[in-house]
């Protein structure tokens, strides 16, 4: 039997092992049921066709809008989220349920929501056109808008994590020293919470290059626009299954290289 | 004495799936339910998708009793694949434009799909209503400019529904099923190429009495004058050949 860090025999009962070897097998047999479908000899070709190159750089150009956005306004809404306890509790719950509800919305209703905001006659959409005539669906934007709606989250949470596990007494001390509380965030805040950025903005990009509902919902769906490596594969699957199969072994490939990258730091950083 | 049940009522009982083209979503609802009432015991569990997408179902080994297509080159998959034969033509319809109720792009027919400025909505080349798309405008000589390319004639509809294009090409039908919020403008080719909707009992299907029980019913009478309510032209005034050279 293998040991803890503790040293102490980790004794888990044969009752348990069976159900979480089962549990392995259900999570892992789907992705080698792919792999092993991939149709290996015309991978190159399959990789080298056209539609599938400008899908692929579409993903990883919006992906890395989507992250890069995330950063920008989600690095300080992890801060004030991190900095609420002290508020009353139905503001400090409410703004906790705005920033986890895209984790569990469907992503089609986060794109049905896109829309009736953002959409030629949304809310704000309409103003958006007859103003200033910027039209969002059907656009590189609108994927990286939907893309972000539903990845912010993974990076605020992320960082939030880190916020509230770094060490205060750091800016206390700055802030004697007579460092403005803007300085303190720069050069004391920031480099103490570097990794949980560095893990949230890497769960951020896998998730916002996985994204389908809400994309295709506010989006839509064209070649070299708004059509993203998971739409492709989508639509492949449905007359072209082989190149559906190499798509999604490089979103797989994609995936699993993000995971590892974290090794273990994404289970404390979402969790926390 | 009462006289024995006829075979055929015993058999046509239980479940059956059908898989049927995102178009004929509400009729093919109240032809269930007119099924279903008249051979109690039955039910019938819709799904409806662009008609690739079920045929991709069907082919991977989805337990689906009859499916129904809005094209005969998607019906063709299942047939060539074996796993079904002789389907029957059952209705046809034809495109027309939508555009949102009051027509704020201002389109009048199929060479504004050309116009780079207006938002348009087609569907994609890989579902039948794109492929009857692509051509009545290979008829009209015209290269549509669309800014999206939707998943089945549904969807394209949603997005006109919205008000988020100027335009979309979508079923006659469809347009209907849309109401107040959809106005639909009447293309001249469209009549050139029809979807041809075709239905079958597949081959594997699970209850596979029913399953021809429903193809039959689909093809009789309450069925086709639902369908003619919905707007189809019912299979009565298709001639056998439409459904199968229509190119």
């Amino acid at each position: 039997m293998p040991a803890d860090r503790d040293g102490r025999p980790s004794g888990v009962p044969w009752v348990l092992w069976a159900p979480a070897a089962i549990a392995v097998a259900f999570l892992a047999l789907p992705l080698v049921a792919l792999v092993s479908r991939v149709p290996w000899p015309d991978l190159l070709e399959i990789l080298a066709a056209p539609e599938i190159g400008t899908s692929l750089s579409l993903s990883l150009v919006s992906a890395s809008l989507a992250t890069a956005a995330s950063l920008v306004l989600g690095i300080p809404l992890a801060w004030v989220l991190a900095r609420s306890g002290a508020w009353p509790v139905v503001p400090r719950r409410l703004l906790r349920a705005i920033v986890t509800v895209p984790l569990v919305l469907p992503p089609v209703v986060g794109g049905i929501a896109l829309l009736l905001l953002l959409g030629r006659r949304g809310a704000l959409g309409q103003y958006l056109d007859s103003w200033f005539d910027i039209q969002l669906p059907f656009t590189l934007p609108a994927v990286v808008i939907a893309q972000a709606f539903v990845a912010m989250p993974f990076l605020v949470l992320s960082v939030e994590g880190a916020l509230r596990g770094a060490d205060r007494r750091f800016e206390d001390a700055a802030s004697t020293l007579g460092a403005s509380p803007w300085l303190i965030f720069r050069r004391i805040t920031l480099p103490l919470i570097a990794p949980g950025v560095a893990a949230g903005a890497v769960l951020c990009f896998a998730r916002a290059l996985g994204e389908f509902g809400a994309t295709i919902t506010f989006a839509g769906n064209f070649p070299g626009v708004t059509q993203t490596m998971p739409i492709s594969a989508y639509l492949a699957l449905q007359t072209n299954p082989e190149a559906a199969y190499v798509i999604s072994l490089v979103l797989l490939i994609v995936s699993i290289g993000v995971l590892v990258s974290l090794r273990d730091r994404w289970v404390s950083g979402v969790s926390a | 004495m009462t006289p024995a049940p006829a075979t055929s009522d015993v058999a046509v009982a239980g479940p059956i799936v059908v898989f049927a083209a995102a178009s004929l979503t509400e009729s093919f609802a109240q032809i269930a339910d007119a099924f279903e009432a008249e051979n109690p015991g039955t039910t019938v569990t819709l799904s409806h998708g662009g008609s690739s997408a079920l045929a991709a179902g069907i082919e991977s080994g989805a337990p689906v009793d009859v499916y129904a297509a809005a094209n005969a080159e998607t019906m063709a998959r299942i047939t060539g694949a074996g796993l079904a034969s002789s389907p029957e033509v059952f209705a046809r319809t034809e495109l027309q434009i939508a555009v949102p109720a009051g027509n704020p792009g201002n389109v009048t027919g199929l060479a504004d799909f050309a116009d780079p400025d207006r938002t348009i909505a087609l569907c994609a080349p890989e579902v039948p209503c794109g492929s009857a798309s692509a051509r009545v405008f290979d008829i009209a000589g015209i290269t549509p400019a669309p800014d999206t390319l939707e998943q089945d004639v549904r969807s394209a509809l949603t997005k006109v529904e919205l008000g988020a294009v100027d335009a979309a090409l979508v079923y006659r039908t469809d347009v209907l099923v849309a109401g107040d919020a959809v106005q639909g403008i009447d293309i001249a080719e469209a009549s050139e190429a029809p979807a041809v909707y075709s239905v079958v009992a597949l081959s594997r299907a699970p209850n596979s009495p029913t399953a021809s029980a429903f193809t039959a019913f689909v093809l009789g009478g309450s069925a086709q004058r639902i369908l003619a309510a919905a707007g189809f032209t019912p299979a009565a005034g298709i001639t056998p050949a439409a459904g199968i050279t229509v190119d």
